[in-house]
């Protein structure tokens, strides 16, 4: 029975991982960028649905459609501002720029919002008992793990049936030509932005529904781990996001449980290095070698 | 235009031409039943060929043959999925392209890769890597090996230089250079690692009649200062027929035809490579 | 093409300048310090101030010169650090002499972070572009994780380690004898940490390590690694051992940065070792693209500029670090823009000149 639970748990919290690293690699597929400041446009969407909630005691549904819509738009404004500019400039100059916009939006939310630790009001309460009261899942963890799948199904279909997922595909694959194919790249790019930072808000919101503590700095280590979930997987990879979150979020839920809680991101983080040593370019990433 | 003097080609052994000269010496190169596979496809199957110690042999075919794979094969960059290579009679299987460059074979490339943040000097002088050394310690603290070896560095590099009279450009960066002289360092560069053997991955691509002639001379010139044996893909035919001695005309991964220049000239399996099933004219 | 050989040439100008910079500025804040010119705070600020140009320098050998992104680089800092500690504390009876005990800690904390550097490489090395950098920073964290756990202290019979990984062990544990004292207690870090780093010997090993750095540069090994940073497979074909060199350089990054800790480390009389995360990576990080790849000056400056800057911003409180990122922002902007890069060509006289160096 404590094995299901951790597991449930990991599933939860890996489903978080997921979300977020399905933004991470959809950016990085057709920017080739590490884009260091999703993690706090999860802050952002946490912040904002909390507002919406807590102080404007609107609906679940209206809070969680502000903080897409504010994420959304703060997406493709950073899109527009700090990384357009950089199309042509080298990876490591964008990397630096993504760097600066998330100093930029964790000092902002410091400003606007205080240091204090604000105490996250979930979007849903309750536990689901089962077995006699020997299993107990929180209705959050459902909800999270059902709004990963009900994500990454929609990803899949979005990317393989629509024009603009197409249009997507084909601008990873290939700007050059994509363009010369009538694709329009800025907007496709932007996009992609957009999604990535609309799932980043619904990330934000369950994230803070799991672990209900707010503060500036809220985004950075599950932006870290969404990162290694997006690269553990194969970078630029869908479903290698999908995957990475879920066994991310497991093995660091069963390290916390039966190794020990100090080294459960040391744990992870092996788990990553050993997987990259034996497949360099993640799970379901290919690898490409050079061509001479 | 400027005739060559060719060497007599004479069979050896293993059914394979080199020139008359070379006789006495074991081949520089021996390709035996060389092949490799992606993924079902053969992009060289059952390649065979032989190069004689000096002997210049040209490498030509439609694109797309798997020309530059068979030079990818002898570097090691692929490892073949077939067969194997023997260079100056020794099994090359297993090797590295690091050894293989120590064991004498150096190349240049088809999409020109140098090191274009370093001088013209500096591309030579990684390319004396193994024939000059001294410890990175000495390098750190400048210990006596340092200034002694930098000289030799120097000098070597300046002498490689003026083959194709370039030591005027050695404090420019490569990048900078304009595409002939680009094309030209690549080859000094593979001469400073002291080969036995040197890959030309189309030398006279974009080059003008006039360079294209002059990069001729500098090839013999090169084989005779040197005594190495040099294997060339070229698509200019003034050139291969020009200055090659054993030619090898690849399609679609397979050997056509092998002869001297007159020969290949001739043979009806080439010319319908080249022109297609219908026209026989050209 | 006369323009050109001036850079190959500037470069060597560099070379020698970059001593004299360092020099002229060590001499005049020497001076600065003793005219009083200088508060408590900026005093403060003096030996972490070196601490930072080292690290910039030490990374900039891996990032700007071996063309590999590393985001864990604070983890090697961290390393020395705490290895430096663990010497100076244990060493505070037999080695009185403090600028001794200092030079035999950098001494241990450049094995130790050198030792680190060459284990992870092994692996680490092997991957390319963004899965190197990824795994720097999973080494990162994991040697950060690891220090949180450790309980080190010293009694008259030596070292006593323990690790707390299940987080139920104290200092009680280690059962020290009387006389004894912890050095480093888990999560809390090094606590009474007597202070021995001055700002004269940072100043000493930033000019060591300029010292090995550029000198490594300029030399056979440094040139390979170049190499490789250019065209890895023409450096191959070339004969140059890939693994081998990167790991050179590498291990002299990490051994630097090793050094970089030690001195930070006994500067503070308490640090942790969540002090040393992946911000501190990025931090650094930001110096050496800041002041420019593989320009060693520019890291100095960069360092220097930087790491005071949000100090000297400091009237501005809450706002100091709104403006050091949107500082960075457009900084980044400027100095990449290909439309912004030639209106500021445009706007600034002197570098009118520069635009007709194109080459034929």
């Amino acid at each position: 029975m404590e094995f299901l639970s951790y597991l449930i748990s990991g599933l939860s919290l890996g489903s978080v991982y997921a979300i977020i690293a399905l933004g991470y690699t959809m950016v990085y597929g057709i920017a080739k960028m590490l884009n260091f400041a999703h993690g706090d446009v999860i802050m952002v969407g946490g912040y904002i649905s909390y507002i919406a909630l807590s102080k404007l005691g609107l609906p679940v549904w209206v809070s969680v459609l502000l903080a897409m819509a504010v994420c959304t738009l703060l997406g493709i404004l950073i899109e527009g501002l700090a990384y357009k500019p950089l199309r042509a400039a080298p990876s490591l100059a964008v990397l630096i720029t993504a760097i600066g916009v998330s100093y930029f939006l964790q000092n902002s939310a410091l400003l606007i919002w205080g240091a204090n630790v604000k105490s996250y009001q979930s979007v849903v309460n309750g536990t689901l008992k089962l077995f006699g009261n020997q299993l107990s899942i929180s209705y959050v963890s459902i909800l999270t793990i059902l709004a990963c799948v009900v994500i990454m199904v929609g990803l899949t279909v979005f990317t393989a049936k629509t024009k603009m997922g197409k249009a997507m595909r084909a601008c990873s694959e290939d700007k050059g030509a994509a363009q010369l194919m009538g694709i329009n790249v800025n907007k496709t790019i932007s996009v992609t932005f957009a999604i990535g930072s609309a799932l980043a808000a619904i990330a934000g919101v369950l994230l803070c529904s799991s672990y209900p503590t707010l503060v500036p700095t809220t985004g950075s280590m599950p932006g870290i781990k969404a990162f290694t979930a997006a690269v553990f997987g194969g970078i630029g990879s869908i479903p290698g996001a999908f995957l990475g979150g879920l066994l991310l979020g497991i093995i660091e839920s069963f390290a916390k449980a039966y190794i020990s809680t100090q080294l459960a991101n040391t744990i992870v983080f092996a788990v990553l290095i050993v997987v990259l040593l034996v497949r360099p370019a993640g799970l379901l990433g290919k690898y490409v070698p050079e061509k001479v | 235009m400027k005739k060559f003097e060719k060497g007599k080609m004479v069979p050896v052994p293993s059914m394979a031409i080199i020139p008359e000269r070379d006789m006495d010496s074991p081949p520089v190169l021996e390709c035996i039943h060389l092949g490799i596979e992606f993924g079902g496809l053969k992009a060289v199957d059952d390649f065979n060929f032989v190069i004689g110690k000096t002997e210049i042999a040209g490498l030509i075919g439609p694109n797309g043959a798997g020309k530059t794979t068979v030079f990818n094969l002898l570097t090691k960059v692929y490892n073949p999925t077939h067969g194997s290579i023997m260079l100056d009679g020794i099994d090359t299987t297993g090797k590295t392209t690091v050894q293989v460059c120590k064991m004498g074979i150096a190349r240049t490339f088809q999409n020109i890769r140098l090191f274009s943040n370093m001088t013209v000097e500096e591309n030579v002088r990684v390319g004396l890597h193994n024939q000059v050394k001294y410890s990175t310690l000495s390098g750190v603290l400048r210990l006596p090996p340092y200034w002694k070896q930098e000289k030799v560095f120097h000098d070597r590099a300046m002498e490689l230089l003026s083959i194709f009279d370039m030591q005027d450009m050695a404090g420019l960066y490569a990048g900078n250079l304009p595409y002939g002289a680009q094309r030209r360092l690549e080859i000094v560069r593979a001469l400073a690692t002291n080969p036995k053997l040197l890959l030309l991955d189309e030398p006279a691509a974009g080059m003008n009649p006039n360079e294209t002639a002059e990069l001729m001379e500098n090839i013999v010139k090169i084989r005779d200062t040197f005594g190495i044996a040099v294997l060339l893909i070229e698509h200019d035919m003034k050139l291969v027929m020009g200055i090659c001695e054993g030619i090898c005309v690849l399609n679609f991964g397979k050997i056509i035809a092998k002869g001297t220049a007159e020969e290949i000239q001739s043979n009806p399996e080439v010319i319908k490579a080249y022109l297609g099933n219908n026209s026989m004219e050209g | 093409m006369s323009k050109l050989k001036k850079n190959a040439s500037g470069f060597k100008l560099n070379h020698y300048l970059t001593y004299i910079v360092v020099t002229a500025a060590f001499l005049a804040v020497t001076f600065m310090n003793q005219g009083g010119i200088l508060n408590k705070k900026m005093q403060g600020l003096l030996v972490p101030v070196c601490c930072y140009i080292i690290m910039a320098l030490s990374l900039n050998l891996t990032v700007g010169i071996m063309g590999e992104l590393s985001l864990g680089h604070a983890g090697f800092m961290s390393l020395g650090a705490f290895t430096g500690v663990v010497v100076s504390q244990s060493l505070v009876d037999t080695v009185p002499n403090e600028a001794v005990r200092l030079c035999i800690s950098i001494l241990f904390g450049a094995v130790i972070a050198a030792v680190a550097g060459f284990l992870i490489g092994l692996p680490v090395l092997r991957l390319r572009g963004d899965y190197l950098a990824i795994v720097t920073l999973a080494f990162g964290e994991i040697i950060m994780d690891i220090i949180n756990c450790l309980i080190v202290g010293h009694d008259s019979k030596g070292v006593h380690i323990i690790f707390n990984f299940k987080g139920d062990k104290s200092v009680a544990d280690l059962n020290l004898l009387e006389g004894g004292k912890a050095i480093i207690k888990g999560a809390q870090g090094a606590v009474g940490t007597k202070t021995i780093s001055t700002f004269f010997a940072g100043f000493v090993m930033i000019m060591i390590t300029l010292f090995i750095v550029q000198n490594f540069i300029r030399s056979r090994t440094g040139r390979a690694v170049i190499a490789i940073r250019d065209n890895r497979i023409a450096a191959e074909s070339m004969g140059v051992n890939v693994m081998k060199y990167k790991m050179i350089a590498f291990v002299i990054s990490t051994t630097l940065a090793g050094v970089a800790g030690v001195l930070y480390g006994l500067n503070f009389t308490g640090i942790t070792a969540v002090k040393f995360n992946f911000n501190t990576s990025i931090l650094v990080l930001v110096f050496v693209v800041l002041g420019g790849l593989g320009n060693m000056l520019g890291s100095i400056i960069a360092a220097t500029v930087l790491y005071i800057l949000p100090e000297a911003l400091r009237q501005f409180s809450d706002y100091r670090m709104l403006i050091y990122a949107i500082v960075l922002i457009l900084v980044m902007l400027a100095t990449n823009n290909p439309q912004l890069k030639a209106l500021l060509q445009k706007i600034n006289p002197f570098n009118k000149k520069k635009e007709g160096g194109a080459v034929q």
